[in-house]
């Protein structure tokens, strides 16, 4: 049995065959809605993320399996003091798969020490979010039609921000990433991504706090919120929130196959002006992340559709090297 | 050079650092062994150290787990004793897994609210000693237990 609680539990190989499988689920829907026919999904969601869930109830839904869960903690048994352990066990009996989503830190991990079923991190705290960087990377490769030789520029909230971090680790991996920084002082990369995962893999990349500089030099835009529950002094939230507003006269200065990706919801920092412009992809971002959660799903519960198109196995421990999951 | 005539079967913890040994015997969960005799000396003085101390254990070869202590301090050596005789010296390394040994400080780690949840720490870079907690991957670099 394997789980997803993070992007790198996937080889780079591995990762391919799941964008491609993507990919051929995103062209071929017919073909896979009913492949998850009398398959269960649970959705334990011990904090609210609308989006996330729906996400992943549509995926779910359109391999033609069924949908179970909570939408928060108050709504579950978690409200009584029952452990995740606990409730994974349970929830092992009444799913096939489960997604979690839980404010504390490692709780998935937890979950899924206890779990007779795949358990994939929805999400937990400021730790990973796998799920949406592996759309983050499947919109760029679909989008793009590479993951390697670009450049890609990362804005708003470096400091705090798990997405960035978590996608800055997995883009690592390819060859010619170049990374431009583009944050206030306060809220620069923390040095330990810098030196253990840039400098460490051999990445370049440049620091600048100015978005103008950057936007002619860039593949790729990815815009971040600025979180106010990360901040301790509203006074601080409410000077740096406003910091990066992406808009037209903004977007004039970027290229024109430069795409615009933001993991969404957004606040301000991309004005609705921007949503016209063909290069903002971020609904479309939001979309492929069914499709890429799609592909997850059927890989952990080991369903292959299609023959002819790989996908990696749900059983890695059985493959040779026994990829760590 | 403190003699270790009296020791038949056990181990000599020499070169701790001063004024840690008593943390190192709690560690060691030295008070649990039933048939241990224990001798702490503590501040002898060292060439090398200025002060050290010192904790020598009479008891059944392996009784002991001595990767923890090689989390506190690998400077710690360790003479091996059966027969009256030193059969081995053994150098600590750091322990690729701590178990209960540290407690995570990470507020919005799952181990603070889960029951009955062990305390896993990993050696994720052993150059720059640095543990991660298992759970919540927050690192930990202070010499603390729990
Ligand atoms: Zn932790």
């Amino acid at each position: 049995m394997r789980h997803c609680m993070s992007p790198l539990d996937f080889s780079v190989d591995e990762l391919d065959q799941l964008m491609g499988l993507a990919a051929d689920i995103e062209e071929n829907p017919d073909k896979y809605s009913h492949a998850c026919d009398g398959k269960r999904l649970a959705t334990c969601f011990y904090e609210p993320s609308t989006r996330t869930r729906l996400s992943f109830e549509s995926a779910m839904l359109r391999l033609g399996g069924q949908t179970l869960g909570f939408a928060s903690a108050d709504s579950s048994s978690a409200s009584k003091g029952e452990s995740v352990s606990d409730t994974l066990r349970i929830i092992s009996g009444y799913a096939d798969i489960c997604a979690i989503r839980h404010p504390k830190e490692g709780a998935p991990l937890v979950a899924s020490l206890h779990s007779g079923i795949p358990v994939i991190n929805a999400g937990d705290g400021g730790h990973a979010h796998p799920t949406q960087t592996l759309a983050d990377l499947y919109t760029i490769k679909s989008l793009k039609g590479r993951l390697d030789h670009f450049t890609i520029g990362l804005c708003g909230d470096l400091k705090f921000g798990r997405t960035v971090h978590s996608l800055i680790s997995a883009l690592v991996r390819y060859e010619g990433v170049h990374f431009v920084l583009i944050s206030p002082e306060e809220l620069k990369l923390p040095s330990y991504i810098r030196e253990d995962v840039l400098e460490k893999n051999g990445a370049t990349y440049e620091e600048t706090e100015s978005l103008e500089d950057a936007m002619p030099k860039l593949d790729v835009l990815y815009m971040t919120r600025v979180q106010r529950e990360r901040f301790f002094n509203e006074d601080d939230y409410v000077r740096l929130k406003d910091r990066y507003i992406l808009d037209n006269d903004k977007m004039k200065l970027g290229r024109e196959d430069m795409i615009v990706m933001h993991p969404l919801p957004r606040v301000n920092e991309i004005s609705v002006e921007v949503d016209d412009d063909p290069r903002a992809q971020y609904f479309t971002q939001a979309k492929k992340a069914v499709f890429i959660r799609m592909a997850l799903i059927l890989t952990l519960l080991g369903i292959q559709v299609d023959k002819n198109i790989p996908q990696p196995t749900n059983n890695p421990s059985s493959e040779k090297g026994g990829e760590k999951c | 050079m403190l003699n270790i005539s009296g020791i038949h079967e056990g181990y000599v913890l020499d070169h701790i650092k001063a004024g840690t040994s008593m943390k190192i015997y709690h560690l060691l969960k030295l008070d649990e062994l039933k048939d241990a005799t224990v001798a702490i000396i503590m501040n002898a003085k060292s060439k090398k150290m200025g002060h050290k101390d010192i904790i020598k254990i009479e008891c059944p070869l392996g009784s002991i787990d001595l990767d923890t202590i090689g989390y506190i301090d690998h400077n710690i050596t360790v003479d091996v004793i059966k027969n009256d005789s030193i059969i081995a010296k053994e150098k600590l390394a750091l322990p690729k897994v701590l178990k209960n040994v540290i407690k995570c400080k990470n507020p919005r780690c799952i181990t603070s609210i889960e029951q009955g949840l062990d305390q896993v720490f990993i050696l994720t870079d052993a150059k720059k000693e640095i543990y991660r907690c298992r759970y919540c991957e927050e690192a930990y670099t202070e010499k603390e237990t729990i």
